[in-house]
Formats: structure tokens, C-alpha cells, sequence
């Protein structure tokens, strides 16, 4: 039997996940903003955020302007594959995505990441000397009462 | 702007930061998609022509496991094209079986061996704050090295 030749979808599209983890700002509300400014470009909806797919231009000011809601919680990446692809799909392969674990793996990290990307853009990260983790002296024993006390309203602000 | 190799080459992170300073991320995710979109692919759902594991040969011997030639086809033409480079060393998530291994181990090596003439950055993931913003300002400092806007 000949196989139909190879159709590819999509031809000159780009698609880019952008992953939001942050506690002001939800996959949700991140998505209604992108439909609002998103003039026809396809959106797919996640648990993580969304994907985009569209031309380089359209893509890119979409996400320029989405990365202004919160600039040090929102990460952008390329994909390879368009949405619903049948050959990345979990819908048609089941079990998780390809590439879901990579995901699952960075995401655990990525508060470090944006911790690190607040403290760059702040004004007196400039001014600050540089300091390596192997140089930091971490005191040795238990943690103090008080400076549990203090880390944890630090959290709750 | 520069073009910057990304090890692990699908990392979030990375492509994050490397886009944010005004840079070009070379991850696989491009290469694919330019695969998917060519109609002269032969093979889905495989995404191999028969000319991938010719290219892949310049980089790995036929004795070698053949999934190394075919994830080659994709990673070396992006070697090749780098100006500069960032590798994370305990990058948990590269893991894999024997082709995806050898492949990690062959990615390294060869940035590792282009690091005399192209910058390389050698970091860690960060497992905590402090680490956290040691990372970025590495990946910053390297990235403004480079030049470029920041976006």
C-alpha cells in the first residue's frame, strides 16, 4: 500500500509555550489576557499557561506584551511541534507528553530562577559585590526561632 | 545578538534567559520544527530523512549506537553554528536511554572542544535562593559579554 505523501500543518508558523508560576498571577488570567491581545493567533490553553502559535512577529509581540504582567514569573520556550499534533498529542499517545518531565524538573527550580531575576533587576544588585556560593559561609546548626519567624512573614507579604 | 548552544538543549530556563538578554537560544525545538514543516519528509511519525543520518556521521562513527547519528543531525548543525554556549552540568531531566546518553555525552565534549574558540559558561541548577541568584547573575554577566539589547 503507498503511503499518502507527508502533509505538514502549520508551514511557517512558530509555536512558544510560555509557563507562568507566580502567586499574583494565574495560568487562568495570564490566558484571558492573551486572547484579549491575541488578534486570531491560535492559543491553546494549560495548566502551566498556554501556547502560542502564529507568525515569528505576531507571536513575539504578544509575549512582549504578556511578559509586562509579571516579568520576573513568566518563561517563554520555543516547541517544535504545533498543538494537538497528533504525534506529541497525549490525547492520541496517552500517558504523559513527551517532554512533560523536563517540564515537571525545571519548574521545581524556576522560584530560584525568578528570586535570581528579581534580585538582577533591582537597584542595588548593581551596587552589591559579587558573591559566589562557594564562597558563602552558612552558619552551622539549627535554625533560630526568630529567623524562622521572620522568613516566614517574609513569605506571607 | 548572538547565537547561543543550550545544554540541556530543550530547557526552559535557559531559553528563558538566554531570549531575555537579547540572545538567540539554538535549541532542538527549532530544528524540529523545521523538520515537521519541510514536505519532503519522508518518514512521520519518525521526522528522519534519509539524509539526517549522513549528517549525523560527521559527528559519530557507524559503530556507534544509531540513535546518536540521528539525535546528532539535529544538535551538531547547531554546535557548528554557536558563538557562545551554556551547559548545565546536573541537568537530571537529560537523562535517557543509551542514544540519549551517549548523544549528552558526545554534546558536551564537543563544546567542550570548541571552547577555545567560542565562550562557555560551566553552571549548576540552583537548589535554593541564594544559588538561585547566583545563577542568573553567571548567566547575565556571560550574556552581556556578548553584547546585545536586553529585551
Amino acid at each position: 500500500m503507498i503511503k499518502p505523501p507527508y502533509e505538514p500543518e502549520f508551514i511557517g508558523t512558530v509555536t512558544k509555550y510560555v509557563f507562568v508560576d507566580s502567586p499574583n498571577t494565574t495560568p487562568q488570567s495570564l490566558a484571558v489576557r492573551a486572547y484579549e491581545i491575541s488578534d486570531g493567533v491560535m492559543i491553546k490553553e494549560t495548566c502551566f499557561g498556554m501556547m502560542i502559535t502564529g507568525t515569528e512577529e505576531e507571536v513575539n509581540a504578544i509575549i512582549t506584551k504578556l511578559r509586562e504582567i509579571d516579568p520576573h514569573h513568566i518563561f517563554v520556550k520555543d516547541r517544535g511541534f504545533p498543538p494537538g499534533d497528533i504525534r506529541r498529542c497525549r490525547a492520541n499517545l496517552g500517558g504523559a507528553r513527551p517532554g512533560y518531565y523536563g517540564h515537571e524538573f525545571e519548574m521545581s527550580l524556576i522560584r530560584y530562577v525568578s528570586k535570581g531575576l528579581e534580585a538582577a533587576d533591582s537597584p542595588q544588585s548593581a551596587d552589591e559585590q559579587p558573591t559566589t556560593v562557594r564562597d558563602m559561609k552558612h552558619e552551622a546548626g539549627p535554625l533560630e526561632v526568630e529567623r524562622l519567624m521572620t522568613i516566614i512573614q517574609e513569605e506571607e507579604q | 545578538m548572538a547565537d547561543v548552544f543550550i545544554y540541556p538543549s530543550t530547557s526552559l530556563i535557559l531559553s528563558d534567559l538566554v531570549q531575555r538578554y537579547g540572545h538567540t537560544p539554538l535549541n532542538v525545538a527549532v530544528q524540529i520544527r523545521e523538520h515537521i514543516q519541510t514536505p519532503s519528509i519522508e518518514s512521520p511519525p519518525l521526522q528522519m530523512t534519509p539524509e539526517d543520518p549522513k549528517k549525523g556521521l560527521k559527528y559519530a562513527a557507524v559503530e556507534v549506537p544509531s540513535g546518536v547519528r540521528g539525535r546528532m543531525a539535529l544538535f551538531g548543525p547547531l554546535i557548528e553554528q554557536a558563538e557562545a554556549a551554556i551547559i548545565v552540568n546536573d541537568a537530571d531531566l537529560a537523562f535517557g536511554c543509551q542514544g540519549c546518553a551517549r548523544t549528552n555525552e558526545l554534546i558536551k565534549f564537543l563544546i567542550r572542544e570548541k571552547s577555545a574558540t567560542i565562550p562557555v559558561l560551566d553552571i549548576t541548577y540552583p537548589r535554593n535562593d541564594d544559588e538561585g541568584i547566583e545563577f542568573v547573575r553567571e548567566i547575565k554577566t556571560f550574556l552581556e559579554g556578548l553584547g546585545g539589547e536586553t529585551s
